[in-house]
C-alpha cells in the first residue's frame, strides 16, 4: 500500500485563532493527506509528543500571537527529546509572521514559513516536493 | 529503524519504535511481517475492548473518560481511533486526538506515559476499522497495555467488525435514536457485550434504555412466549425482570453522561466484570480461536491470491471469460489446479 502522508496541524501557546489551522487542515485532507489536528492551546511538549507517537511527516505549526521564535525551537527541541527525529519530518510554520523572523526560523531548523495570502495549494506542492528530498537527505 | 530495533524497542517499551512500527504495518511495509512475527509471543495479555455506535454520540469524549477511570484504577491504556478516510481523494481528518483533554488542568491524556493514543484512517474500508486494525492492537499488546480501546469510525447499522477485534464490544448509543423497532433491527445493535445510553442528561433516555432492555431480554424461547402476552406482562419485561432464564452474560444498559463523567466508573466496572466472565467460562478462548481461525484463512486466502498473480495465465483466463467462452466457476477451478501443480513442482 502507498503511504499515506501525514501531517499534524497543531496551534502551540495561547492564541485562540483556530480558523486558518482548521481550513488548512480541511485542505490537506482534500489533498489526500492524513491530518491531525491538536485543539487549541497546546504545549510544545504536548505538540512534540502528538507528532513523534502518530509518527507523522509533516508539522504545520500555527501562530497568532507573536511568540513564535520563543515556542517553535522549543517544539524541535522536544521532538527531539521525546526520541523522535525533527531531520526526517518537515517542520512548517504558518501565521502572523514577520518577515524579519523567517530567516532566524529557518535557522532553528523550519523548513517553511508561510505568511497570511499563501495560497493554500502551494503549501501542498511545497509538502509533495521537499518531503521526499528532506528524506532522502536524511537517509543518506 | 531496523525489525529488530523495533521489536527491541517495543518489548523494552519505546514509544517512538511502538509508533514508527505502527506506521510499517498501517502502510504493509515488507517488515512489518517480520515485526508481527517477532512479537506474537507477547500478545494476548490485554483485554481489547471497541466502542462502536452511530456519529455524534459521544464515542470519543467515552473513551477519553474511561480512560481515565482505567488509569485511576492502575492500568496502562492504549487508544486507537479510526476515522474515515475520503472515498474520493483517500484524505483524512483525524479529529479524536482533541477529544482527549483529561480534567488536570486540560492536560491532554496523551502526555500521560501510562496512556499511548494513535488515529488511523479506515482508509476506504467499510465496517468501522481499518484494514490493519488487529495487528495494531497486537502491537499495543506486546508493548504492555492492560486495556486497548478501540474507537470505530463510527458510521451506521452494519458496523460490525469490530466484535473480529475486541473481547469486549461496547455499543454506545444517545436519546432520540429511534424506536423499539430499531433496537430489534440486526447489525450493530445485536453485537454489544455492554451498551451504553450517552447523553443520558437529554429527554428520552429512560425510553432507549428500557428498550434494550427489553431486546436483551428476549432470548429463542422467550420470543415464542411473548405471542402469548399480555399487557401487564409487557411491563414486567420492560423492567427486564421477567425472562430470568437468559444463561451467562445478559449484556447490562449503563446510562452516561459522559462529559460530565457521570456512569463512568459503572461502565469500567460492567467492562471489568465482562473480562472475567469471558475467563471464567472459557468464553474468551472460544472467541480468541473464531479470531485466530479467520486471520489465518484470511492470509492463507491473500498468500494463494498472491501466488495465482505470480504463476497462472490467469489473464488468458479472464479474456476467455470476457468471451464466453469459459464460464467463472470452470475458470476458477482451472487456475486453482494451476496453482496447485505449480506448488508442487515448487
Amino acid at each position: 500500500m502507498e503511504k499515506k502522508i501525514r501531517v499534524l496541524v497543531a496551534k502551540v501557546g495561547l492564541d485562540g485563532h483556530d480558523r486558518g489551522a482548521k481550513v488548512l487542515a480541511r485542505f490537506l485532507r482534500d489533498s489526500g493527506f492524513e491530518v491531525i489536528y491538536t485543539g487549541l492551546h497546546r504545549t510544545p511538549q504536548e505538540v512534540a509528543m502528538a507528532a513523534v507517537d502518530e509518527d507523522v511527516d509533516v508539522i504545520g505549526i500555527s501562530l497568532h500571537s507573536g511568540a513564535h521564535l520563543a515556542l517553535v525551537p522549543k517544539v524541535i527541541r522536544y521532538i527531539r527529546e521525546y526520541g523522535g527525529n525533527p531531520d526526517e519530518m518537515l517542520i512548517l510554520v504558518g501565521g502572523v509572521i514577520p518577515t524579519d523572523d523567517i530567516g532566524e526560523l529557518k535557522k532553528m531548523g523550519v523548513d517553511e514559513v508561510f505568511i497570511p495570502g499563501t495560497p493554500i495549494s502551494q503549501i501542498v506542492e511545497f509538502i509533495k516536493t521537499e518531503l521526499p528530498k528532506k528524506r532522502m537527505k536524511n537517509e543518506s | 529503524m531496523r525489525v529488530d530495533e523495533l521489536v527491541e524497542g517495543i518489548l523494552s517499551g519505546n514509544r517512538r519504535a511502538l509508533a514508527r512500527a505502527i506506521t510499517y504495518v498501517e502502510n504493509e511495509y515488507p517488515e512489518s511481517k517480520e515485526i508481527m512475527k517477532k512479537i506474537f509471543a507477547n500478545t494476548g495479555r490485554a483485554q481489547i475492548v471497541g466502542l462502536t455506535g452511530f456519529p455524534g454520540v459521544g464515542k470519543s469524549t467515552l473513551v477519553s473518560k474511561l480512560t481515565e477511570e482505567f488509569r485511576r484504577r492502575g492500568k496502562k491504556v492504549g487508544i486507537i481511533a479510526i476515522d474515515p478516510g475520503s472515498p474520493f481523494t483517500g484524505g483524512a481528518l483525524l479529529g479524536d486526538r482533541l477529544r482527549l483533554d483529561g480534567m488536570d488542568s486540560r492536560k491532554p491524556l496523551w502526555t500521560d506515559p501510562g496512556v499511548f493514543f494513535r488515529s488511523m484512517s479506515s482508509r476506504g474500508r467499510a465496517g468501522g476499522l481499518a484494514a490493519k486494525t488487529g495487528d495494531v492492537v497486537r502491537l499495543l499488546d506486546a508493548f504492555g497495555f492492560d486495556v486497548i480501546l478501540v474507537e470505530t469510525v463510527g458510521a451506521g447499522q452494519s458496523e460490525v467488525d469490530i466484535i473480529e477485534v475486541a473481547d469486549t464490544s461496547v455499543v454506545v448509543m444517545m436519546p432520540e435514536t429511534g424506536d423499539e423497532i430499531q433496537v430489534n433491527k440486526a447489525g450493530i445493535l445485536e453485537i454489544g457485550d455492554v451498551y451504553v445510553v450517552n447523553k443520558a442528561d437529554l429527554g428520552g433516555a429512560e425510553k432507549v434504555e428500557r428498550w434494550l432492555k427489553y431486546m436483551l431480554s428476549l432470548d429463542e424461547e422467550s420470543v415464542q412466549m411473548l405471542s402469548q402476552m399480555t399487557h401487564a406482562d409487557e411491563a414486567r419485561v420492560a423492567s427486564g425482570e421477567f425472562f430470568e432464564r437468559r444463561k451467562g452474560w445478559t449484556p447490562p444498559v449503563i446510562k452516561t453522561v459522559a462529559d460530565k463523567g457521570e456512569g463512568i466508573a459503572e461502565l469500567a466496572d460492567a467492562i471489568e466484570k465482562h473480562f472475567d466472565y469471558m475467563k471464567n467460562t472459557g468464553l474468551i478462548e472460544k472467541r480468541r480461536k473464531e479470531r485466530i481461525k479467520r486471520e489465518l484463512f484470511e492470509i492463507v486466502t491473500g498468500d494463494i491470491l498472491k501466488l495465482v498473480k505470480e504463476r497462472t495465465n490467469y489473464r488468458d483466463v479472464i479474456n476467455s471469460l470476457l468471451k464466453n467462452e469459459l464460464d467463472p466457476y470452470t475458470a476458477a477451478g482451472k487456475i486453482v489446479e494451476e496453482v496447485l501443480c505449480s506448488a508442487k513442482k515448487g
